[in-house]
């Protein structure tokens, strides 16, 4: 696969997912704030998207449509990141998740705005706007809720020993991106992790949290190695247009 | 409609509520701190904050199908839409807030199930069609209920109608538009926008409230221009405009006796099963139950939250007050 093809995917699904993950909160969150707020995240994510599959689709040039790069791809197909597809236990992990995320996302967006390709580089000029707005809102509720109750203490804390392992995903690099990298399409990658690191390091001390010892073990959805949460997330958003093979919506 | 069966106080007959009724009549807007007869503003706490839970409570039914939306499209405009009702349910507690009564004491009422909303969202949303049928039917509905509370005599109240209308024409434009492409697509699909309209239209007809003649709250209400229309007048007007949509459609509206009148120039229609309605308010309607159990575990799973934010900010202050 072309290089391109793979990257835009392995971004494009990563939001995907996540975005589906985020907007299942809507109406059952612990206040109306949130509901409105983990919305408007996933309008965020699922716009971002679009993006990323419309670059995929048009280097791939097989004539499919970003809808059938979401819908009618197998879980083996997905080429998101692993974090993302960790199921919404509680709120102290939908609310980790979405905050090593951003913690990655940020900083991959700045690098992406300054790339040699044309509609990656619109793209990340567009979001980083709005995933600026997301980490500041993420980094202000882990500060908050971990230096709060110790029962907020205690889920935060929780919630970080189980999705920390997962968070390297995020940043697993193969052939794909040091061919894009050598190409100035993914500048400045090596900075990504370095920010990551520095990011985290200092939001979770002020959230007086401890990082876990065992590092970032858990990788695979770059290639499509997944956890076994992800086969159930697929059957749930794709079974209306797999059920209806010709229909439009 | 939104908020049905509202209890309303009585008016008293003193000199301050005669000089309140002249300024209702002239059309001047009551604000929060005017002085208002205790009935009216009971009667406001109760409408507004029964509006404002049938926009919580409305997330639900909607928020089933969001990720099972069928196209990234469809999913982001079905999100943006519930991501909607719960802004107006913030504005429309805003709202009521101002007449003295606390967020926390609503949504109380709210999950003990003291208070009611509307009975259209005790009524399960079964297919990808259900989207369609509840945006053009249940907003549609909503629409012809909200447009005069622009002009509720309650200046916070008419204000945030003013904004949620808005919102609401769009909700409405979007389910039409998932009928529409349903209709216009294969077999199947055009069967299941005609079972969506099978199932969803007389519970919309019943949104309005009873009958006229069964309504007992209107009058004092209409007085005091909480309420501009009567149930009966604002049925009809649905009816009238949704009949020729459904045409246009190609689906058929679920009603024998549907029929238009060239006299009166509206639709004679028939009855909704009022004794349906009446067992849906008091509890027993398909998703009563869940309804209030998802709204109740949404509180109650999200205590720990709460409480680390007051803890924090407690923390904060204390840190201040040191300093």
């Amino acid at each position: 696969m072309d290089p391109i093809v793979t990257f835009c995917l392995r971004m494009g699904d990563t939001t995907l997912i996540l975005g589906q993950q985020t907007a299942a909160w809507c109406g059952h969150a612990p206040v109306l704030e949130e509901d409105i707020a983990f919305a408007n995240m996933g309008l965020d994510l699922i716009g971002q998207t679009q993006l990323w599959y419309e670059i995929a689709a048009e280097a791939e040039g097989k004539g499919r449509t970003p809808d059938d790069l979401a819908f009618f791809r197998t879980e083996r197909q997905f080429l998101n990141a692993q974090l993302v597809e960790r199921p919404n236990t509680d709120f102290a992990h939908a609310l980790m998740r979405q905050y090593l995320f951003d913690a990655w996302h940020l900083p991959m967006q700045e690098a992406l705005c300054d790339s040699s390709h044309e509609a990656i580089r619109d793209l990340a000029q567009k979001s980083v706007k709005e995933v600026r707005y997301h980490i500041d809102r993420s980094r202000d509720l882990i500060v908050r809720l971990g230096d709060g109750s110790d029962e907020s203490r205690a889920k935060m804390q929780g919630a970080l020993d189980a999705l920390w392992p997962y968070a390297g995903d995020l940043m697993a690099t193969d052939e794909v991106e040091e061919t894009l990298a050598g190409q100035g399409v993914l500048p400045g990658l090596d900075r990504v992790r370095r920010a990551f690191d520095a990011e985290t390091a200092a939001t979770l001390s002020r959230a007086t949290l401890t990082i876990p010892e065992n590092g970032h073990a858990r990788t695979g959805g770059r290639t499509g190695i997944h956890t076994e949460t992800m086969g159930y997330i697929l059957a749930e958003m794709q079974s209306v247009p797999r059920t209806f093979p010709d229909a439009r919506w | 409609m939104y908020a049905q069966l509202v209890e309303t106080g009585a008016a008293e007959t003193s000199e301050k509520d005669r000089e309140f009724q002249e300024k209702i009549d002239r059309g001047v807007r009551i604000e929060a701190n005017d002085w208002m007869p205790e009935g009216y503003r009971k009667t406001l706490i109760r409408q507004i904050s029964q509006h404002a839970h049938s926009e919580i409570v409305g997330q639900l039914p909607e928020g089933n199908w969001i990720t099972r939306a069928p196209s990234l499209q469809r999913k982001a405009i079905l999100l943006a839409k519930v991501q909607d009702e719960a802004g107006h349910g913030l504005y429309l507690y805003c709202a009521a807030e101002t007449l003295g009564i606390s967020r926390d004491e609503m949504t109380e009422q709210l999950l003990s199930g003291k208070a009611k909303y509307s009975s259209i969202f005790n009524y399960p949303t079964l297919t990808w069609a259900d989207m369609g049928a509840v945006g053009w039917l249940v907003d549609g509905a909503a629409i012809m209920n909200q447009v005069p509370l622009q002009r509720c005599s309650y200046g916070p109240y008419s204000r945030a109608m003013i904004r949620v209308c808005k919102e609401e024409s769009f909700h409405q434009r979007q389910g039409f538009d998932v009928m529409r492409q349903l209709c216009e697509g294969t077999e199947e699909q055009k069967a299941m926008a005609q079972d969506a309209l099978n199932r969803w239209w007389w519970p919309s007809l019943m949104m309005f409230g009873p009958s006229d003649k069964d309504s007992v709250h209107s009058e004092q209400s209409m007085r005091w221009g909480i309420k501009q229309n009567t149930n009966d007048e604002l049925r009809q007007k649905f009816v009238d405009q949704t009949v020729p949509q459904a045409e246009w459609l190609g689906l058929t509206v679920p009603d024998p006796e549907l029929k238009w009148n060239e006299e009166t120039g509206c639709y004679d229609f028939g009855e909704p099963d009022w004794s349906e309605f009446f067992e849906v308010i008091k509890g027993n309607g398909p998703c009563n139950k869940d309804r209030l159990a998802a709204r109740n575990k949404a509180w109650d799973d999200g205590a720990w939250y709460r409480d680390g934010l007051t803890a924090h900010a407690d923390k904060q202050n204390q840190q201040i007050a040191a300093e």
